[in-house]
């Protein structure tokens, strides 16, 4: 089991550095972080730009930009992900890219955490509610929601959720749920059962948003992975055995139906991170998504890089976890 | 594993020669696909939508552009069927372009990322080894990044967004991964059959075996990942232009107009249903159609029952 | 050297007396499917008494395993059950859930045929069977543990403590289905119904789990249903049998009965289709014509008079009943409780007392669509062959040249690492240097259980794989030292006839195209190819007007004609055939055994026959070359390796093979093997079979071991007229 938590962590490391050449010379060659500054009317002096490339390395050739963006050697101590700086920021002189992002994380990570458990929990229940009533109106029905919904734009969704979540508070009298902000300030000096309203209140209607493709496409899934265990000879011999319908679904059918699901799972955070941006946008949040949509805005490279690098991170995080989880539950996968 | 192989047991019954009619896999895979009532009635609905958005334009008085004839902010009436933009757009006219522009993209996307990852796909499943290992790494890679994420960063970065081909562009570029995958599993799995073997056995060449043996079989798969990409696409493509990354003003998209009605939703409803309505049942009958092919061409997989 | 003697169960209660345990009365089950009601079963009834043991026959889609899923209560949801299943008295068709998981596993317990799937994957052996203990037994974890370490010593696994606590994957197909045995027999049921537990497993792992089968049932005292299309596995282990037939079943009697005087046409085919350890070569087979019916369109009148040779005008209208035939002749119907009774579903049973295989079926290879025509069949293909040019025969025996030549060949697969690198971390030694000689129109076969290198060797043979090291020569040409374009013209002679006749042919092809492909790829013109298309078709005994049609229209055995008539597509001069025949039903085996050897009889081929069924092998070769673990272990003519082996590993695999006659298999000696054959990645040392050698174990010396263990041995005439290898070898007679 060492052995192969040892393997799959080196394995994730080419793709990792892969993934981030890839991202660094495709945001280097799509755009110049000094548009804004070029395009100034009246044009401001060329030793302004100047200094400006300066700051921001653009008078260095790429390869060399990317060594310097890993490595820090050479530069002003401003840059090195080594280091663990992430290089100049066009917005201003004194924006600090990694403490922006570790603001924003935890407002994120709370988005999408929650998403993630809630669009798991019901995915399984109805997968398998699905597979054993297999064309039964039910099964029609949630089949139905899982195309409506994988068809189904987020931010469009999102929108619709807030006319819904006013409407509710409306019929209640009440501000209830919140529509737009992520209530972090408001949580502050809140004793427990305030954060707990507070939590209630601002991410009811996100969490609704976000987890609704994730829940169609994993309850999809997952219904399907349950079938095929359920017409398996040894959930036939299980029953053969003599016991009871429900201990057979529960420990040999869902148990090892559960297996395969990990790795979809696993698969599908890059699918909520996008999810979250848009999310995050409709309900103005101030997470990734909105320090992610300011920088594009703002041609800041290098806060891109580190927003990528972060979910690259991320996703690549999911993975090894689904891929050690698939080794705990599957036996066939420990002993290799 | 066993070289033994035990008769087929019931209760498949045996796919036994009933004889008689005789039919070809052509016209098999069409009658399935013409039982499948909800990809029948999607497909009529997407044709329907596909002749509104390129041939309205031609019929219908106003385009997608701001006219000083037409009276700001009104409501769905006679004259304007789904009213008018506070800036004087009409909104039927944004919608037909906006489909027509969403849809274009879709396509391009669709057949670009299908013919990349095939080829990907088929080469990586072919040669096997290490060849399949690296390859696939690249996959891996293109796999993990959030795709509307990347896009958006490399649209909004660039600036260069403002035409659908451009967006088609950068989607493409991301987007083939899925299909290499789908592609390289079943090229690898085809790569073990014993009918390919009896033609190499027979000394048929690399070449000949990928034209008439690997091809044929690994289009149903490849038919039906095609088609479910069109639907990812176009839902890439709205994300990008809500966030304004997108195709640029004046030209617009389904995504932009929801993004600009975005707080305008309880004021003037009809700014912000109609097009997303519009994007949902266009995804929605590309997934029925997909799943109608899917069920068509391979049985076993299908998730609607006739 | 072990000896069992035969394996029923003398401590039986002989047929007839005794209570019932099982009662099934005219259970039928229908199947709902996209082209109407699909009748798999119709009406079987019989009874099981206490410790009997009754063998249910029939190929694939006769409805005999459907049968016993009913009977459980296993069957999807959709399928309609009627009729009535009791066990001990008690009614289970139509049970609710909780009331039918009380006597599932309790009072009647099943094992199915495919052990490698059988078994949860995620949970031990160990838990896998307490938790069948815990089912119905009102006992602690430590004690159901403890009686799953007893059960697993019943069943003869080795080492039970520490298998206990393994998972399925880390055990071989055999062990896998002795823990589904254990499982089966942890309740003492009173009913078990094993359903072709055997057809997934090497012969000589098939035997070890019969027996594993017997001592259950001799330790529960359970009832068995033995369900098989195999009739040499259910000739030594049943009392009574019944043979089914498009869902009905069509004849049912004490085992004797049916085997030496079968009532019904269908059986008395089916046993004279069956190529036989016990007989000579010479007797030719005698196929049953056409295939089974179709499920969805049933003859109105008796499901197999499509097919008989005695069929009238009454057999197509009016389906006969299972009936007995008195002293007189006449047909009378006797109750299910009676046991002794041999009863036949045949208008015309009473004529059939006496008769031969050869009396009523024909010993020709003529197919299905062609059954009303097969003179004018015959006359056609005896034409088709003088068109083709096809050489007669060509001198036999001295002076002969060896026309395929193999020497020292190896092949190892390397193992590689799963990570980006792919790193080499070691071989599996699939064929360890062997020396072969193809001669002539003479047909050498190539036998041994599954992994033991047959495959691989036919493949490098054809070069489709490249050799590790080794020579391959034809007619004086190195064929090893060929690169693919040198080697394409030369493909031409060679060609390669495949087991699985569904995966054998690409379906999105037409019959035609998939023939004239390889004319096609050597570049003919298409008008001659379709020319030569048609008299291929007519050649392997099909309809020539079916060339448009598309593989999945056909039945197995018509498809396997199908990859024959593509392999003599180029008039090659050596066919290699992989399994030609292990995939088809043994009615239909027959007909594509006649015409292989017709085939070479006509066209002066050369055969080399890969195949792990000895029966098959005896009845079609001229030679024999034993192969276990990559290396042969015995070659030499067919009659000197069937009446003399001398390697204990041909003896034991001899001897492992059941024959369809019960007097016979239940008389004979056996030499058991034990254990399963080792990985080819870590071969044992020296001998390669002194891991389950029953010599070894049993009659050699300390001293004498060693050179089994420290010599590999080599290949040697030792005078017996044939070469084995075995440093202790001693010829022995089995028949």
């Amino acid at each position: 089991m060492l052995v192969y938590t040892v393997r799959r962590v080196l394995g994730s490391i080419p793709i990792l550095i892969l993934a981030s050449v890839l991202t660094f010379v495709l945001i280097d060659v799509s755009g110049d972080p000094l548009t804004e500054l070029r395009m100034q009317q009246p044009p401001p002096d060329p030793s302004v730009i100047q200094l400006q490339e300066e700051r921001l390395y653009l008078d260095r050739s790429m390869p060399e930009r990317y060594w310097l963006w890993v490595t820090g050697i050479g530069g002003n101590g401003d840059i090195g992900l080594l280091q663990g700086e992430f290089g100049p920021s066009t917005q201003s002189n004194s924006y600090d890219i990694g403490a922006n992002i570790a603001e924003r994380l935890g407002v994120t990570l709370r988005l999408v955490g929650a998403a993630m458990v809630f669009a798991l929990g019901l995915a399984i229940l109805a997968g398998v509610v699905s597979a054993m009533r297999q064309y039964s109106k039910l099964d029609y029905t949630l089949t139905f929601i899982g195309f409506l919904a994988l068809a189904m734009p987020v931010f469009w969704f999102a929108g619709i959720m807030q006319q819904a979540g006013v409407a509710f508070n409306d019929l209640v009298g009440d501000q209830v749920l919140a529509t737009i902000g992520d209530g972090v300030y408001q949580a502050q000096g809140e004793d427990l059962w305030g954060r707990i309203t507070n939590a209630f209140a601002y991410m009811t209607l996100p969490t609704i948003v976000l987890m609704l493709t994730s829940f169609a496409s994993w309850s999809r899934y997952q219904r399907t992975s349950m079938l095929e265990v359920l017409n398996s000879d040894y959930v036939r011999l299980a029953r053969a055995k003599g016991l009871p319908n429900r201990v057979v679904i529960r420990r040999h059918a869902l148990r090892t139906a559960l297996i395969p699901l990990t790795t979809v799972v696993a698969v599908g955070i890059a699918g909520i991170i996008d999810g979250a941006v848009l999310t995050e946008r409709v309900f103005q949040w101030r997470g990734l998504g909105e320090f992610f949509i300011t920088a594009v805005e703002k041609n800041d490279s290098y806060a891109l890089m580190a927003w990528l690098l972060l979910s690259g991170v991320m996703v690549i995080l999911a993975n090894l976890i689904a891929d050690l989880l698939y080794g705990v539950l599957d036996p066939r996968i420990r002993y290799e | 594993m066993s070289e033994k192989r035990a008769p087929a047991a019931p209760p498949s019954a045996d796919a036994e020669s009933v004889g008689g009619v005789e039919r070809t896999q052509l016209q098999m895979i069409l009658s399935r696909f013409l039982r499948h009532r909800a990809a029948m009635i999607s497909l009529v609905v997407l044709v329907a939508i596909i002749a509104a958005a390129f041939l309205g334009p031609f019929v219908w008085r106003w385009d997608h552009t701001v006219h000083l004839e037409i009276p700001p902010s009104v409501p769905p009436g006679a004259d304007h069927p789904l009213g008018t933009t506070t800036a004087g757009h009409d909104v039927l006219g944004q919608l037909m372009r906006g489909a027509q522009q969403t849809l274009k993209v879709a396509f391009t996307v669709s057949i670009m990322g299908t013919v990349v990852g095939s080829l990907w796909g088929a080469t990586a499943g072919y040669y096997g080894g290490r060849v399949d290992s690296l390859m696939m790494r690249v996959v891996d890679v293109f796999m993990i990044v959030p795709l509307l994420v990347m896009v958006a960063a490399i649209a909004g970065n660039a600036r260069a967004g403002t035409t659908w081909y451009a967006v088609a562009l950068i989607i493409g570029f991301f987007s083939w991964a899925q299909i290499a995958r789908v592609v390289r599993g079943v090229v690898l799995s085809l790569r073990e059959q014993e009918f390919v073997e009896a033609a190499r056995a027979a000394g048929a060449s690399p070449s000949w075996i990928i034209v008439r043996h690997l091809l044929p079989n690994a289009a149903g798969p490849i038919i039906v990942a095609a088609t479910l990409l069109i639907a990812v696409a176009i839902l890439l493509e709205a994300g990008m232009s809500f966030l304004q990354f997108g195709i640029q003003p004046p030209d617009i998209s389904l995504g932009q107009m929801i993004g600009d009605a975005r707080t305008a939703a309880s004021t003037r409803p009809w700014l912000f249903y109609p097009p997303g309505v519009l994007l949902v049942v266009i995804c929605l009958t590309i997934n029925f159609i997909g799943d109608g092919l899917r069920d068509a061409l391979d049985p076993r997989q299908s998730m609607v029952r006739r | 050297m072990t000896t069992t003697d035969h394996m029923s169960n003398e401590e039986t209660v002989p047929p007839g007396t005794g209570d019932v345990v099982l009662e099934v009365r005219d259970l039928s089950v229908t199947f709902p499917s996209d082209d109407g009601p699909l009748p798999a079963v119709r009406e079987v009834s019989y009874v099981l008494r206490r410790g009997e043991a009754l063998g249910i026959v029939g190929e694939s889609g006769s409805g005999k395993s459907v049968t016993s899923m009913a009977i459980m209560g296993l069957l999807p949801k959709n399928a309609r059950v009627e009729g009535s299943a009791k066990v001990l008295g008690q009614e289970i068709v139509g049970l609710k859930d909780a009331q039918i998981s009380k006597v599932r596993g309790n009072k009647i317990a099943m094992i199915f045929q495919d052990p490698l799937t059988s078994l949860n994957p995620v949970y031990t052996v160990g838990y896998q069977i307490a938790e069948a203990v815990l089912a119905h037994r009102k006992v602690g974890k430590k004690a159901a543990m403890a009686r799953a370490l007893e059960l697993l010593e019943l069943v003869g696994i080795p080492n039970p403590e520490q298998r206990l606590k393994q998972y399925p994957h880390e055990l071989s197909g055999g062990m896998r289905q002795r823990v589904v045995i254990a499982v089966a027999m942890a309740n003492e049921p009173d009913v078990i119904i094993a359903d072709e537990p055997t057809t997934a497993l090497d012969v000589t792992v098939q035997a070890q789990v019969l027996e594993a089968l017997e001592a259950a049932r001799k330790e529960t005292g359970a009832a068995l249903v033995l369900i098989t299309h195999d009739l040499g596995v259910v000739a030594g282990h049943v009392d009574r049998i019944g043979v089914m037939y498009g869902g009905r079943m069509v004849e049912m009697g004490p085992v004797e009965e049916v085997f030496y005087r079968p009532r019904m046409p269908y059986a008395l085919g089916l046993l004279g289709s069956l190529p036989r350890l016990d007989e000579d070569r010479s007797e030719r087979l005698t196929p049953i014509m056409g295939t089974p019916p179709s499920l969805l369109a049933l003859p109105r009148g008796c499901a197999f008079a499509p097919r008989c040779p005695m069929a009238r005008s009454v057999c197509h209208e009016e389906e006969p009943r299972l009936l007995a035939t008195d002293e007189n002749g006449e047909r009378v119907r006797v109750p299910v409780e009676d046991t002794d009774a041999h009863t036949a579903a045949c208008h015309f049973s009473e004529e059939l007392e006496n008769a031969q295989p050869t009396d009523l079926f024909k010993g020709t290879a003529v197919d299905a669509d062609t059954v009303e025509a097969v003179d004018e069949e015959e006359r056609q293909a005896e034409e088709a062959l003088a068109e083709v040019g096809g050489s007669s025969d060509t001198a036999d025996g001295s002076g002969r040249e060896a026309i395929l030549t193999v020497r020292d060949l190896v092949k190892h697969f390397p193992i590689r690492s799963k990570g980006l690198l792919k790193r080499r971390i070691g071989e599996v030694q699939a064929v360890s240097g062997i020396s072969l000689d193809l001669y002539e129109h003479e047909t050498l076969a190539l036998v041994g259980e599954s992994g033991c290198g047959k495959s691989t060797t036919a493949r490098l043979m054809l070069q489709l794989i490249k050799q590790t090291s080794g020579e391959i020569g034809y007619k004086g040409q190195a064929l090893h030292s060929m690169s693919p374009r040198q080697m394409r013209p030369l493909r031409r002679d060679l060609q390669l006839v495949f087991q699985d006749p569904f995966a054998s042919l690409d379906p999105r092809m037409t019959v035609s195209d998939i023939i004239a492909e390889p004319m096609r790829i050597h570049g003919e013109r298409n008008g001659g190819a379709k020319k030569r298309v048609r008299e291929l078709l007519e050649l392997v005994g099909l309809n020539s007007e079916h060339g448009s049609r598309y593989p999945h229209e056909f039945s197995g055995g018509q498809r396997q004609r199908i990859g024959i008539a593509r392999a003599l597509a180029l008039n090659p001069k050596v066919l290699i055939l992989d399994e030609p025949v292990s995939a088809l039903d043994v009615s239909i085996q027959a007909g594509v055994i006649n015409l292989l050897e017709d085939l070479q009889d006509d066209l002066g081929l050369s055969y080399l026959f890969v195949s792990h069924d000895l029966s098959v092998v005896k009845h079609i070769a001229d030679r024999v070359a034993v192969m276990y673990l990559g290396k042969i272990v015995e070659t030499g003519t067919t009659d000197q390796l069937f009446s003399a082996p001398a390697h204990p590993y041909t003896q034991a695999l001899i001897s492992a093979i059941p024959l369809p006659d019960p007097v016979k298999e239940r008389t004979r000696e056996r030499i058991v093997v034990t254990g399963d054959v080792p990985s080819p990645a870590n071969p044992p040392s020296g001998c390669r079979f002194r891991t389950r050698c029953p010599k070894f174990a049993d009659e050699l010396s300390e001293n004498e071991r060693v050179k089994c263990v420290e010599e590999p041995p080599e290949l040697l005439d030792r005078g017996t007229g044939h070469q084995d290898a075995c440093h202790y070898s001693r010829a022995v007679e089995l028949f």
